[in-house]
């Protein structure tokens, strides 16, 4: 038997898991229409390759990834794009996202697609491929890029691959469902990992709270022994990433670090048997299993839900019992947000719709003075001082928030469930961080308009001195012309050539025959000038050009000759007198 | 020279002094020469808190002289797209009592981007050339267009235009700047138990 550590804090709250497993997993069907967020993942939104009006297949890509961490999207079903719009979805904000809406024509057709005939013989960057353009994304929690947090940092090896069935939050059962059904798929998946991975050690660790899954995953595992299935105590939040590797290795990762960094990769149950899906048979992740709980409606149950779902869908399936239910939640009673139209589809992350009546989940009782009990304290999984983060937070004092470590607080809802004063601490830390988030891209974007505006002024600068230095240059020019005049003994060459123009100015205006030579000269330009168009015109006839080019030139050369003569005429009148 | 010394202590004192004080000195101008700093560093600091909008609201050409001049002992109140955190900022670094905002350069306003209406727009350049950072793009009998992302928000390409073709924006809320926002602050008159709202009413 393994040895288990244990984490600071958790809580234990009533698990109210029963209900949702009492049947199998069931199909959700294909629904009238699909409506996919081009954002399901943590990283840039996907891109769409299709038109309205396209018709897709089951399978098919209609939103390819758009960077290197983001995910692409591929039609759960075939039908028609009717929109590529703005539409709810499921954010704590409320506010509508673009998303392409497909219409089913429910044929569920696919599109052609084959997986690989042996993993074992692909290399690790071939799979990672695959399960890139599979558009796989982690199906715990916060839907981060399989492929990216399989690639990790080069020259890092990885010693452990973790395998998280744990799902501790209340009311969700979806992993739990899997692991009973599915245990053979969820091991063969974790094979491909361990293939891409090589690590030393691989863990598959869970709650036993869960007795059929586990007994489901050994039996499973009997015939392979390349997972080891580690079992340890139920305490809430077992199952957060950092909480799962210290339990089961008792290292904790370095705060502001990755598991990576201490050569330990986390994946969930479901990514796993997506990753074996895309691998062996070609499949891309366009469902998943998200359990439908809760007093108002009539079966709690686990569905096979296409993704893109409206979430009204399956209410309806697990039959909603509306006058009952206060409000949706979408993940479980600690973690979860508030859906505000069930409208909103079912995403790559969603893996529990919570549907309770008002007696179940009370609204908050107002918030009382914090006390200082210090129990929130003792609950913190990070082994944060919550109530400290919460004076702090009031305050807005954000230097001391990262003083202490607020950036670590996995919102896991601990200390609020556990404050006697009912202060919404989590809420707090939410918008804190925010707040410091909002600070840091604030101060990026003024110092870049710091350094916008400095070149412009250096620029301006440049540009006076140049103006500058061209006027000092000539007038440095002006002053040596006149000196090198004088210089020479003679006068300003400038000065000079006025002078010259004006001299002749006033001898033609004195009579224009008074300079016989200077008219000789002019008749002399004016034959040649005349002489030149005549060949030019004789070439053109002979070469057969344009008419209209022929034309100009025979005018060019009419008028030269009216010249001529009028020229001839003025000199012989010139000589006769 | 102990005798010397004993002979004429007032004198060994002041020598002793000077010979002390001397090197000391040397010392000193040789390091006020060799690590001279470049620039005023206080003023550095303040541009670094300033918002960088360039709007010149607080009355001088930019955020930098601004900077200059608080470091001279000017007001620290004066810039209204700061607002009150860069005052606190500024008096946290200067170790002074933060005053409120200044009225008399303008209010703290939403953040928000130029637009100009293109089909409006005659492409006189005015714009570009009143605006601080360089963030609108175009040329003469050319449309202009406003770089969104470069947009600092300070208004000084609105007052040129002949056509008045340039609106300011309020930015609009997306899931990108979305956030969660603190809980409401705590009534001061919750009835908890009977006994506090009597409190309450005597209080008020």
């Amino acid at each position: 038997m393994r040895r288990v550590y244990d984490f600071h804090g958790g809580i234990h709250p009533a698990e109210n898991k029963h209900q949702s497993v009492r049947s199998g997993i069931r199909s959700a069907g294909v629904p009238a229409q699909l409506i996919l967020p081009l954002s399901q993942h943590i990283g840039a939104a996907a891109r769409p390759v299709v038109t309205v009006g396209d018709y897709v297949l089951k399978g098919q890509v209609i939103a390819e990834a758009a960077g290197h961490v983001s995910a692409t999207l591929h039609a759960p079903s075939s039908g028609r794009i009717s929109g590529i719009e703005d539409r709810p979805i499921p954010h704590p904000s409320g506010l509508p996202a673009p998303c392409i809406v497909i219409d089913c024509d429910q044929q569920d057709l696919w599109t052609p697609h084959q997986g690989v005939a042996d993993y074992r013989d692909c290399d690790a960057s071939e799979l990672l491929e695959l399960i890139s353009s599979a558009g796989i994304a982690g199906m715990g929690g916060a839907g981060f890029p399989t492929a990216v947090k399989l690639m990790g940092k080069p020259g890092r090896s990885v010693k452990t691959l973790i395998i998280n069935g744990t799902e501790c939050e209340p009311y969700i059962t979806a992993d739990d469902i899997l692991m009973r059904e599915r245990a053979a798929d969820i091991l063969e998946g974790v094979a491909i990992l361990q293939h891409i991975l090589q690590p030393e050690e691989t863990l598959l660790g869970l709650e036993d709270n869960k007795p059929e899954a586990i007994a489901a995953l050994r039996e499973a595992a009997a015939s392979a022994s390349h997972v080891e299935i580690v079992t340890f105590p139920t305490k809430y939040p077992s199952g957060g990433e950092k909480q799962l590797i210290e339990i089961l290795t008792g290292k904790q990762v370095p705060a502001g670090g990755l598991p990576g960094d201490i050569g330990i990769v986390c994946q969930n149950v479901g990514t796993a048997v997506a990753v074996r899906d895309a691998v062996i048979y070609g499949r891309p992740l366009i469902s998943r299993i998200t359990t439908v709980t809760g007093d108002a409606v009539a079966t709690p149950q686990n569905f096979e839900v296409l993704l893109g779902t409206p979430m009204q869908h399956l209410l309806d399936l697990a039959g909603l019992q509306p006058e009952r239910c206060e409000r949706l939640v979408m993940g479980g009673p600690m973690m979860g947000f508030t859906v505000t139209n069930p409208q909103a589809p079912i995403v790559k992350t969603t893996n529990c719709i919570l549907a309770p009546t008002t007696a179940e989940l009370p609204p908050p009782p107002p918030a009382q003075p914090c006390i200082r009990c210090g129990l929130c304290a003792e609950a913190c999984p990070a082994s944060l001082l919550p109530q400290q983060l919460f004076w702090f937070a009031q305050g807005k004092e954000f230097e001391k928030l990262e003083q202490h470590n607020l950036f670590d607080c996995i919102e896991c809802g601990a200390c609020s469930w556990v404050c006697p004063s009912h202060i919404p601490l989590v809420q707090y830390y939410r918008a804190s961080k925010a707040d410091i988030l909002q600070q840091r891209r604030d101060h990026a974007k003024s110092e870049q308009a710091r350094e916008r505006f400095e070149a412009r002024q250096t620029r301006l600068a440049q540009e006076d001195e140049e103006r500058e230095a061209k006027r000092a240059a000539r007038k440095a020019a002006a002053e040596k012309r006149t000196q090198l005049a004088t210089q020479e003994g003679g006068e300003d060459p400038i000065q000079a050539a006025i002078d010259r123009a004006k001299a002749k100015k006033a001898a033609q205006q004195a009579g224009t025959g008074t300079e016989p030579a200077a008219a000789a000269s002019a008749l002399d330009t004016l034959r040649q000038k005349l002489e030149k168009a005549e060949q030019r015109l004789a070439q053109s006839h002979a070469s057969g050009e344009d008419a209209k080019i022929v034309a100009a030139l025979e005018a060019s050369a009419e008028r030269l000759r009216g010249k001529l003569t009028e020229a001839e005429s003025a000199a012989s009148e010139a000589g006769a007198s | 020279m102990m005798a010397w010394v004993t002979d004429y202590p007032l004198l060994a004192a002041l020598l002793a002094l000077v010979g002390l004080g001397a090197p000391f000195g040397a010392l000193l101008g040789f390091a006020a020469v060799r690590f001279r700093a470049e620039g005023n560093p206080i003023a550095d600091e303040i541009n670094a808190i300033l918002p960088q909008t360039q709007c010149g609201q607080c009355g001088f050409p930019g955020c930098r002289p601004y900077a200059e001049a608080i470091a001279g002992g000017e007001a620290i109140n004066k810039c209204p797209p700061g607002g009150e955190a860069t005052i606190q900022a500024l008096a946290d670094l200067l170790d002074v009592e933060a005053p409120p905002l200044d009225a008399e350069h303008g209010e703290e306003k939403v953040k928000t981007v130029a637009y100009i209406r293109e089909d409006e727009c005659i492409g006189c350049t005015k714009c570009i050339q009143a605006c601080p950072v360089d963030a609108i793009l175009g040329a003469a009998k050319q449309m202009h267009t406003v770089i969104a992302s470069e947009c600092t928000g300070c208004d000084l390409c609105v007052e040129p235009c002949p056509v008045d073709c340039i609106d300011m924006l309020p930015l609009e809320e997306s899931l990108q700047t979305w956030h969660w926002q603190l809980p409401a602050p705590r009534s001061n008159n919750l009835e908890i138990i009977a006994t506090d709202s009597a409190t309450a009413e005597r209080a008020a």
